[in-house]
């Protein structure tokens, strides 16, 4: 495989802006890359990338789906709050916050809510026929309102160790949230892309009204894929309310549905539909991370951050544009076609 | 973190306009009043924390206790409301507004409508930016400045036997807010008498658990040798605490913690020592509002700026206060 070929490819980019984050972390501070064993469970920087990653993660995962079907789902932001809301005030109101049995009750019940917010988004996509940024756009704002209603307007403190380890627990030394995401990620790789599921998206995505001539269930497939992102968003929302040990109705989730827009956009899909990679979005959600790690480690100044981050983002997306691509590419013929006019004059 | 149901709003927004019709024509007779003939109107943020929760029921509860009539409207975080709630307090003649302003700019208009009223207006807890001074009788609140010169001080006060350099990470409110720009100014101020105290990194955590922790893990890694935290609230230093912890090591003994607010949940873990020491930033000035309304009431003079009576909290006395803490 030669360069041209590698740097062709569409995820060619993205590594590329990883590995010099990556880089960068190092030369600020030469211990980034390690990773000891510390209490039983692995502790560095890295581990910390993929653990806080790791809710942004599944979130994209579920996003790549929907926005493959030329959709977009802005209201997952809104249902990790409501699943971390209802949970922590299951959990509270039980006589035993402790048991794993109270526990499994309230991740139970938060994530047959998330199924029924999920159908809700899809009904509204799917067979009202409402425009996809409109449709959860609904859900965006008045799922907040939903979570304050729940918690009262506090912030509801939990103590509850089975709890507490979905967030910031360990299993095999690896965090507990890491090893959920690896799970989601998985699950939705091998679904969609060992079976013709992934194809159908595709096809929903770009040509709805074709693809339904040639035998395509839409309906069913759109409820599917924004029932899956609500159950990804609502699992994300657990993760986040139980890192911090506590249900903020305000705060958690807060623009996580840009981060995994973002994510999914930086791993080369197409907000117009159609073809989608997730492990692009891998790269993509990692990208996001480690942008926000970099800020610390180079202690970049809070009042400069957003602007570090938008330059960043801003020349991942450049270069991975098909214009861009095509005018290096011109320029590296345009030098190669000399150096041959050199050789033979 | 400010969207809340649109009915909602519009709903409070027309029980607001339903009440402004009934209760029209409040009085502006001459002369001392009786507490019991005066109205105040009130106009709140919203209830975005528990802090401001904890604010609301203790200016309701001392109106209660005074006897005084309290009309209370909740904005919602939306100027527009709090702007429409101000104006119907001046059509239905109340004898004093009070309110805590969402941003501290373009009141100019509608406070002129209640100077021209003759109404006196009190801001509580947050100021305005307004020029003139003479649209607003007093500003009742904390001095975030002062606050911040207070956890610095327990920092010069905890180490003054110590010659070894002590190094400081800052956990920053949101970025260009008030109180986080007075609480690192005020502390900078303090901890800059003696060379020994060194921030060595100063990073924004939102002012939120998430935040804080997030923050802390990646700083603890770059900045191995840290010796104190400074969060400019509880809920970093909380998110602080998970962080120490996950990292091994004991919060307030391997690295002591000093935060502001003094929250229940702060509190708790300034009684269980993995918080050193807390400045509070009290959300209780029901009492102080109700003494400044029976002033103006009574014609007499009251001071421009009037600071939050507050204390500050070390673990010996949060054991202490916690059981009677309100919030």
């Amino acid at each position: 495989m030669n360069l041209n070929t590698v740097m062709a490819h569409r995820l060619f980019w993205p590594v590329v802006m990883l590995l010099v984050l990556l880089i960068i972390n190092l030369l600020a501070f030469p211990g980034f890359f390690s990773i000891q064993v510390r209490d039983g469970h692995l502790f560095g920087s890295l581990i910390d990338i993929l653990r806080n990653g790791s809710p942004t993660l599944m979130i994209a995962v579920g996003m790549t789906l929907v926005i493959a079907t030329r959709g977009i789902d802005l209201s997952v932001g809104a249902i990790c709050a409501i699943s971390g809301a209802v949970a922590c005030s299951i959990i509270l109101g039980s006589s035993d916050p402790g048991s794993p049995a109270t526990v499994a009750v309230a991740v139970g019940v938060s994530l047959l809510i998330s199924l029924v917010l999920g159908v809700w988004n899809g009904f509204l996509v799917a067979v009202l026929g409402i425009q996809p940024i409109i449709a959860t756009l609904i859900l965006m704002t008045a799922g907040r309102g939903v979570a304050m209603l729940i918690t009262e307007g506090q912030i509801l403190t939990v103590n509850s160790p089975p709890f507490k380890a979905i967030g910031s627990g360990f299993f095999l030394g690896l965090p507990i949230s890491v090893l959920i995401a690896a799970v989601i990620f998985v699950f939705a790789l091998v679904l969609t892309r060992r079976t013709a599921l992934g194809l159908m998206i595709e096809a929903v995505g770009i040509n709805p009204e074709a693809s339904r001539l040639a035998g395509v269930r839409a309906r069913g497939l759109l409820i599917t894929v924004y029932v899956f992102t609500a159950v990804c968003a609502a699992i994300a929302g657990l993760v986040l309310t139980s890192n911090q040990t506590a249900a903020d109705a305000n705060n958690t989730g807060l623009f996580i549905e840009l981060d995994a827009i973002l994510a999914v956009v930086i791993g080369g899909t197409s907000l117009a539909g159609g073809r989608y990679s997730l492990l692009g979005t891998l790269i993509g959600a990692l990208v996001i991370q480690t942008l926000v790690t970099t800020v610390y480690t180079v202690g970049i100044p809070p009042i400069a951050t957003m602007v570090f981050k938008a330059a960043v983002v801003t020349a991942v997306c450049l270069l991975q544009s098909p214009r861009t691509t095509e005018l290096i590419e011109s320029a590296r013929r345009r030098q190669a076609h000399r150096r041959a006019k050199a050789v033979t004059a | 973190m400010k969207k809340i149901l649109g009915p909602l709003a519009a709903a409070g927004a027309l029980l607001l306009a339903l009440t402004g019709c009934a209760q029209s024509g409040g009085g502006s007779s001459d002369g001392p009043k009786d507490p019991a003939d005066m109205i105040v109107g009130f106009a709140q943020v919203g209830a975005e924390s528990g802090w401001r929760t904890a604010n609301t029921k203790d200016i309701q509860a001392a109106f209660k206790d005074a006897g005084i009539e309290l009309k209370f409207s909740d904005a919602q975080q939306k100027q527009e409301n709090q702007i429409k709630a101000i104006r119907s307090y001046i059509q239905q003649g109340v004898d004093v507004i009070a309110f805590s302003p969402v941003i501290e700019s373009g009141w100019d208009a509608v406070l002129k409508e209640a100077k021209d009223a003759e109404i006196p207006v009190v801001l509580t807890d947050r100021a305005v930016d307004s020029k003139d001074d003479s649209l607003y009788v007093s500003f009742l609140g904390s001095d975030f400045i002062e606050e911040g010169k207070k956890a610095g001080e327990w920092l010069v006060e905890e180490y003054k036997d110590s010659t070894d350099p002590v190094n400081i990470i800052q956990l920053e409110g949101t970025t260009g807010a008030a109180p986080a720009l007075d609480r690192a100014e005020g502390f900078a101020d303090v901890i800059a008498a003696d060379e020994k105290f060194q921030v060595v990194a100063s990073q924004t955590g939102d002012f939120t658990r998430a935040g804080g922790k997030q923050v802390t893990e990646a700083l603890l890694k770059s900045n191995p040798d840290v010796d104190v935290i400074y969060a400019h609230n509880d809920d970093m230093g909380l998110g602080a605490i998970e962080a120490i912890e996950a990292a091994g090591m004991k919060p307030g003994e391997d690295i002591k913690i000093v935060t502001v607010d003094a929250v229940k949940d702060g509190m708790q873990a300034l009684a269980d020592g993995k918080i050193n020491f807390i400045v509070e930033c009290s959300p209780l000035l029901g009492a102080q509002l109700v003494e400044i309304v029976e002033k103006v009431v009574a014609g007499e003079d009251v001071e421009k700026r009037i600071i939050t009576e507050e204390t500050t909290f070390t673990q010996e006395q949060a054991i202490e206060a916690l059981p009677d803490r309100k919030y």
